[in-house]
């Protein structure tokens, strides 16, 4: 075999960034298995799943494979949900491995013209740089609000674009503008800063301004710092890690006072990164200490209400209990954060639901940040797998914790043709709702 | 040649990327990797039989591959050659009530198979720790054990039929749904466990019993080993047969809380999991009793499981020692040294004296019950010299199992690890005539070369530890 000077490079890169003591921690019993919807969706198949993925990721360190298209596709396949973490009875930390893994393969890899420019766009533009996306969404805004919306669906517009695309242009939340904050009365108890997230701030504005609401009616003070920007996750999930720590120090900066009790977000894949920022930054003597602060302070808006005593109130509302509920958890606040049951809580106590748990909740939909986008296929496949436990409950709304998992959910029912049967919501939307819709 | 198999198979069902190559080159053995030349997955025992027939006309060598959540190299392609999977063969074909067997393909999961024929009322009781992985096909190969060994037995013991494609490419029946059957040479038994040396398993048929009523769990933690090993005897002593009886040392069970985080005591020297199942009173009767035994016998805390949740906790923690004792060091090598029951507290003792002599770290774990054991040693397979000690060492414990009346593995198979062993325990009279039957079945060698045959024989040691 001729070994060109891309594979010996590429060999190189495992080296320098692929952890071998994290890959020793593998002993391939396979508990990992069944947890990985990959391997599931693809009949089983031993490149798709975390222990095939390890191997390879050993062997190209130690050389007994060289970079080619198969062992690429093997790691572009992976959701990154993690899933297989909290499976693990071995400790392997799968999702240091990948990240470390997209980092090896980004430092040499050509990236075609289209991947080159998803991620200039996404990484250097609109998620770098919170006014970028701001920009973007009033794009987005004036495209909705203009009638170009309904004209470009209608002359086929976006059939230029992958098939999923479409789809996902079709579920965009329609974006209101910003408006001034109800005034809070009660006297304030706990103090947080809101980790607002870029996509959450925008596109999901609405949610944003629900989820202050819903604090401040529990006697909360919300700050929101301004300098704070994307998390980074997108970009550390993608090989861009340093790019991803750039936007690390500085959201670390932006939250660094003692004047807040947590430090609150709404979106799951946004928070496994920021809780996740102490681990990436603990060799960075200047940032250490501020972002063990930081990390700790974090916590997700379900766990909070939680601690607020949220659910207690939804039980003082009595109506009959009519449609029935679920929930598809966020992967990342699920295996990452450990955040399963506090949404839960909350949803089983909300008037005029039942809650019934989703079969397979905890798998991952296919989102998976801009998975859906770069592997279709797989995506849908994911999804269809994923919609086939909803067709059997029949729920009216579909709850959700993380934008993504949203438009995904989303998506899926729009393809199921079931839009007019039920909704994915995100869980701030149903609570508010739930509160204030039965409350008047 | 491969364009032959595609044609059988379909495109979809032939892998030989890179990839794909390295990712079927190992199973659950530490140490044990080697790549083959392709990656079949037929949908038919009619597929098998043709891929076989080629196999045997151009001597290529097969490896039939369930989950490879094996210990022994048993799915390792160390000649080479096709791994074969059954990932297309994975359908539940028929649940006979009348006759409480089920019948299936081998890629069935074994968990599934258990849940489904529970869900019918109906028990199947071999539980390999890997169960939620592992497929039926594969714990026929291996002739898999697990926790319910004990009082159920292990997977021979539910086999009724199945069929087979021989090295020949010939389509063999063996065994039925009747329940005696005293025709001829028992060639069911000599296929289940055969580690796929003998033939491709297509079709397996299960005996099946009534699901039991009621079980109960009890949790006992001792200050020393032998406190739990004569506990276990007392249990036998007084004439009760758990379903359950199962052990951990001091280090597993720190491995295992690490894990699950369930609150188990990291300073118990030992713990034993006894679990009782039948009719309300029976269970009721014989777990009690088991647990006022674990404390004349020195047990620091004896109690019942507070829920069946707990119980089940407690079993999965128990399942995942192994993956979890691996945390400690980089590598983990697992034996699966055997003894008759009444010999397990020498068993265990002359393990840790091993370990000690050798300065390594050993953990033992197993089927208490049924004698079944499992010495886990964590090393570092880049050291040499360690790996050295780690080798006399398991040669070590492998010699007094046998001393004690045991076996080289109770339930895990020879495979490729322990096939220098194997004639420590058959003798070669033995040897010779296991060497005789494979011959004659697989002359060209083509099922799974390699494996439960050495090139050559661990020399026997001289002197050695224990008694």
């Amino acid at each position: 075999m001729v070994v060109t000077e891309l594979q010996q490079r590429m060999q190189e890169s495992f080296k320098d960034n692929v952890d071998e003591e994290y890959l020793m921690d593998c002993m391939r019993c396979g508990f990992c298995l069944p947890a990985c919807p990959t391997y599931l969706v693809t009949n089983k198949d031993e490149i798709h799943s975390p222990r095939g993925r390890i191997a390879l990721m050993k062997g190209m360190r130690d050389g007994d494979v060289v970079w080619d298209g198969s062992v690429e596709e093997s790691f572009d396949m992976c959701l990154g949900c993690r899933a297989c973490e909290p499976a693990c009875p071995a400790g392997v930390q799968y999702g240091v491995l990948l990240e470390e893994t997209r980092v090896a393969i980004e430092q040499v890899k050509t990236k075609s013209v289209v991947e080159k420019a998803v991620r200039k766009s996404t990484f250097d533009g609109v998620f770098a740089d919170q006014k970028k996306m701001a920009g973007a969404v009033k794009l987005v805004q004036f495209y909705q609000k203009s009638g170009l919306q309904t004209v470009t669906r209608k002359i086929g517009f976006l059939n230029l674009f992958p098939p999923f695309m479409k789809e996902m242009e079709a579920v965009l939340p329609a974006i209101e503008s910003k408006k001034k904050r109800a005034t809070p009365s009660e006297p304030k108890t706990t103090t947080v800063a809101f980790f607002t997230g870029c996509l959450m701030d925008t596109l999901f504005q609405e949610t944003n301004r629900k989820t202050i609401e819903l604090l401040e009616s529990l006697g909360v003070d919300v700050m929101i710092p301004k300098e704070q920007q994307c998390c980074g996750a997108l970009h550390g999930h993608s090989g861009e890690l340093e790019k991803g720590l750039r936007n690390a120090r500085t959201n670390v900066d932006a939250f660094d006072s003692d004047s807040f009790d947590f430090i609150v977000n709404n979106a799951g894949g946004c928070g496994a990164f920021l809780s996740e920022y102490e681990k990436h930054l603990q060799s960075d003597t200047a940032y250490a200490e501020k972002t063990t602060r930081f990390s700790r302070k974090m916590i997700d808006i379900s766990s909070l209400l939680v601690k607020l005593g949220l659910n207690e109130r939804l039980k003082e509302i009595q109506v009959e209990s009519k449609a029935i509920v679920t929930y598809q958890d966020s992967c990342h606040l699920r295996n990452v954060n450990k955040v399963f049951l506090e949404p839960r809580t909350l949803l089983q106590d909300a008037p005029g639901f039942e809650y019934k748990e989703l079969i397979d909740a905890g798998s991952c939909c296919g989102s998976a940040g801009i998975y859906n986008i770069l592997q279709p296929e797989m995506a849908k496949k994911i999804l269809d797998l994923k919609m086939k436990g909803v067709k059997e409950l029949q729920p009216a709304k579909v709850v959700t914790s993380n934008p993504g998992c949203l438009m995904q959910m989303q998506v899926g029912i729009q393809r199921e043709g079931l839009e007019k049967e039920m909704q994915a919501v995100h869980i701030v939307d149903f609570l508010y709702d739930a509160i204030y819709k039965n409350q008047n | 040649m491969k364009n032959s198999f595609l044609s059988i198979v379909g495109v979809e069902n032939v892998k030989y990327s890179q990839a794909h190559m390295l990712a079927y080159s190992y199973d659950a053995t530490a140490n044990f990797q080697a790549m083959p030349d392709l990656v079949l997955s037929p949908r038919s025992t009619q597929e098998i039989v043709e891929i076989v027939k080629i196999c045997a006309k151009e001597q290529i060598p097969i490896v039939p591959r369930g989950s490879g959540t094996n210990l022994a190299a048993g799915t390792v392609p160390t000649q080479g050659g096709i791994v074969l999977l059954f990932n297309n063969m994975s359908e539940i074909l028929e649940l006979d009530k009348e006759n409480l067997t089920v019948t299936v393909q081998p890629g069935v999961i074994t968990q599934d198979l258990s849940n489904y024929v529970e869900s019918n009322g109906l028990f199947y009781p071999p539980d390999p720790s890997s169960m939620k992985i592992s497929t039926i096909g594969g714990n026929v190969s291996e002739n898999s054990g697990g926790l319910r060994g004990l009082k159920y037995g292990v997977t021979k013991d539910y086999v009724k039929a199945l069929t087979v494609v021989t090295p020949a490419g010939e389509v063999m029946k063996l065994g039925g749904k009747l329940a005696k059957d005293v025709a001829g040479y028992d060639l069911l038994s000599l296929l289940v466990g055969s580690e796929g040396t003998l033939g491709v398993i297509t079709e397996i048929t299960l005996k099946l019993i009534p699901l039991p009523i009621a079980k109960k769990t009890g949790i006992a933690y001792f200050n020393s080993l032998e406190d739990a090993a004569e506990t276990v005897s007392a249990i036998i002593a007084n004439r009760i047969i758990p379903v359950t009886l199962e052990f951990m040392d001091k280090g597993t069970i720190g491995a295992v809380e690490d894990f699950m985080k369930i609150g188990l005591p990291r300073e118990a020297e030992a713990m034993l999991l006894m679990e009782q199942d039948g009719n309300d009173k029976q269970v009721d009767e014989d777990i009690q009793k088991m647990i006022a035994i674990a404390k004349e016998n020195g047990a620091t805390s004896a109690i019942l499981a507070a829920s069946e949740e707990e119980s089940d906790i407690l079993k999965t923690g128990r399942r995942a020692a192994l993956s979890a004792l691996s945390r400690k060091r980089p590598t983990t090598i697992l034996e699966d040294a055997t003894v008759p029951r009444s010999e397990i507290a020498k068993m265990v003792k002359a393990i840790q004296e091993i370990a000690l002599k050798h300065d390594l770290q050993i953990s033992t774990f197993g089927h208490a019950g049924d004698g079944n054991l499992h010495p886990t040693c964590l090393t570092d397979v880049r050291d040499q010299e360690e790996m050295a000690r780690v080798e006399k060492a398991l040669e070590e414990i492998f010699q007094v199992a046998i001393e004690l009346g045991g076996t080289i593995t109770g339930e895990h198979g020879v495979g490729e690890m322990k096939a220098p062993y194997l004639e420590w325990k058959l003798g070669t009279v033995g040897m010779n005539l296991m060497r005789t039957i494979k011959q004659s079945i697989d002359p060209q060698n083509i099922m799974n070369p390699g494996k439960i045959f050495a090139k050559e024989t661990k020399k026997r040691l001289v002197i050695h530890g224990g008694n």
